[in-house]
């Protein structure tokens, strides 16, 4: 019970901090943000749109783990465990696309504008679509489990090209992209040392957050099954 | 092994050559898919980048229409169980995919010839890179769509979902196919390609690893 009030405090903290604390262009006082050309005040955004896309790679990567890992064993349970893996990980990639497309807004003028990274968020957005689409044509458990598992691994092959080698290699807007000369690559942030506090602070949260939404998700799947094969036969 | 998986191979052609169905089938989409550009097309001129784009959505929605049958066939026909005792997964998955290659390298041969014919921003300047994009791009569509074929043949929605299966998988071949044709309109060299190259050649290495790896679990029931 402790660390969900932790949890509650430090996503607390996050938000607050995240949306209130203000950018100065010489930051003196613990609180303050330094201003990073080329991103302004919309630098905020990172707080919270980065997380996102950061946790639908991980609940994806998930979801190919555990689509191994019933190939492997031929457990359904596996089944269940990626499933909800994929359902956490599409909700989190809508969410970052809706984030991206309303900071792209402000900072490139238009919601959309097909930069390599919302090319790349959208393909994801296809592959887990056509994912589900797949896992819902098909009626046995067990052949549902392995065809989507072997989906699951193919596709999830296709997207270190599109999160990690295209948008880096191509020119586009989104900061970390090949001709980005402002804010420079991803991982090289122009950030103070309590910006970077607060951003990985913000990962932690977030990751937290996922894993028990995942536990709650997977569990309420194998219960579920359980209770329509009871009253099934 | 290699034996089997050409004699495969040849069973698939010989009754591809009796009933003509694929080939037919493929003819007419490209046909009518390039016709439809034209009508839209009209009069107007269309640049390099456009064609080049239009060049891989008609082999994109071909391919779509052709290539599930290798293995829908043999469900329909009921005669995948033979198949299993027969032979071992991965041979069948060799001798499937070289129908598949041979079907892609026939019907893209003919969809080149066209365009080339047909529209005059087609106009390749560099043809090594043109051929090397071609040939790379070819051989990562009929592997990818023929384990997504796999996949689609043992699932029950068998049409539908073939190309919505397969564009997101494709998706990065596709692109970056699209931008090689464009290099080579505009006369780019290797080096200028290299990036490019380097993408496709992986594309292609790791879904022939991957599709063999995993054509087992898909072929036993």
């Amino acid at each position: 019970m402790a660390w969900k009030i932790f949890l509650f405090l430090l996503l607390a903290f996050v938000s607050i901090a995240g949306i209130a604390f203000p950018i100065v262009p010489v930051p003196t006082k613990w609180y303050e943000f330094p201003f990073i050309p080329g991103l302004k005040e919309n630098a905020k955004i990172i707080f919270f749109h980065v997380p996102t896309a950061w946790l639908s790679v991980v609940a994806f990567f998930m979801s190919t783990i555990y689509s191994f890992k019933y190939l492997r064993k031929k457990n359904l349970d596996d089944d269940a465990k990626s499933y909800a893996a994929a359902q956490l990980g599409i909700i989190f990639c809508i969410l970052a696309t809706i984030t991206g497309a309303v900071w792209a807004k402000f900072a490139w003028g238009s919601f959309w504008s097909w930069d390599p990274r919302q090319t790349s968020i959208f393909a994801l957005l296809l592959i887990y679509g056509a994912w589900f689409a797949l896992r819902s044509s098909i009626e046995s458990d067990e052949k549902r489990a392995t065809l989507s598992s072997v989906y699951a691994i193919i596709a999830f092959l296709t997207v270190p090209f599109f999160v990690f080698i295209m948008p880096r290699i191509m020119k586009g807007l989104h900061p970390g992209s090949a001709d980005d000369t402002n804010s420079g690559p991803v991982i090289d942030f122009k950030m103070n040392a309590n910006m970077e506090l607060i951003f990985f602070l913000s990962l932690i949260g977030f990751t937290i957050l996922y894993f028990w939404m995942w536990n709650i998700g997977y569990k309420s799947i194998i219960y579920r099954d359980k209770i329509n094969k009871k009253y099934r036969g | 092994m290699h034996t089997k998986a050409y004699a495969l191979y040849l069973k698939d052609f010989r009754s591809e050559i009796r009933t003509r169905y694929a080939v037919n089938s493929l003819a007419m989409f490209v046909i009518v898919a390039t016709s439809v550009i034209l009508f839209s097309i009209g009069n107007e001129t269309i640049t390099q980048s456009l064609t080049a784009g239009l060049f891989w959505v008609v082999i994109f929605f071909s391919a779509m229409s052709g290539l599930s049958r290798a293995f829908v066939s043999e469900e329909e026909r009921g005669t995948s169980l033979t198949l299993q005792l027969i032979a071992a997964p991965s041979t069948i998955f060799s001798g499937k995919l070289l129908f598949n290659i041979v079907l892609v390298f026939c019907m893209n041969i003919v969809i080149t010839l066209l365009y080339s014919a047909l529209f005059d921003g087609f106009a390749i300047k560099n043809l090594a890179l043109f051929i090397a994009a071609f040939f790379f791009g070819n051989a990562g569509l009929a592997i990818a769509s023929t384990i997504i074929a796999a996949i689609i043949s043992k699932a029950g929605a068998k049409g539908t979902l073939y190309p919505v299966l397969s564009f997101p998988i494709l998706l990065p071949l596709i692109l970056t196919s699209v931008q090689l044709t464009l290099m080579s309109f505009e006369g780019a060299s290797f080096i200028d390609a290299k990036f490019e190259l380097a993408i496709i050649i992986c594309y292609d290495v790791i879904m022939l690893t991957a599709s063999y790896l995993l054509f087992d679990f898909v072929w036993k029931d």
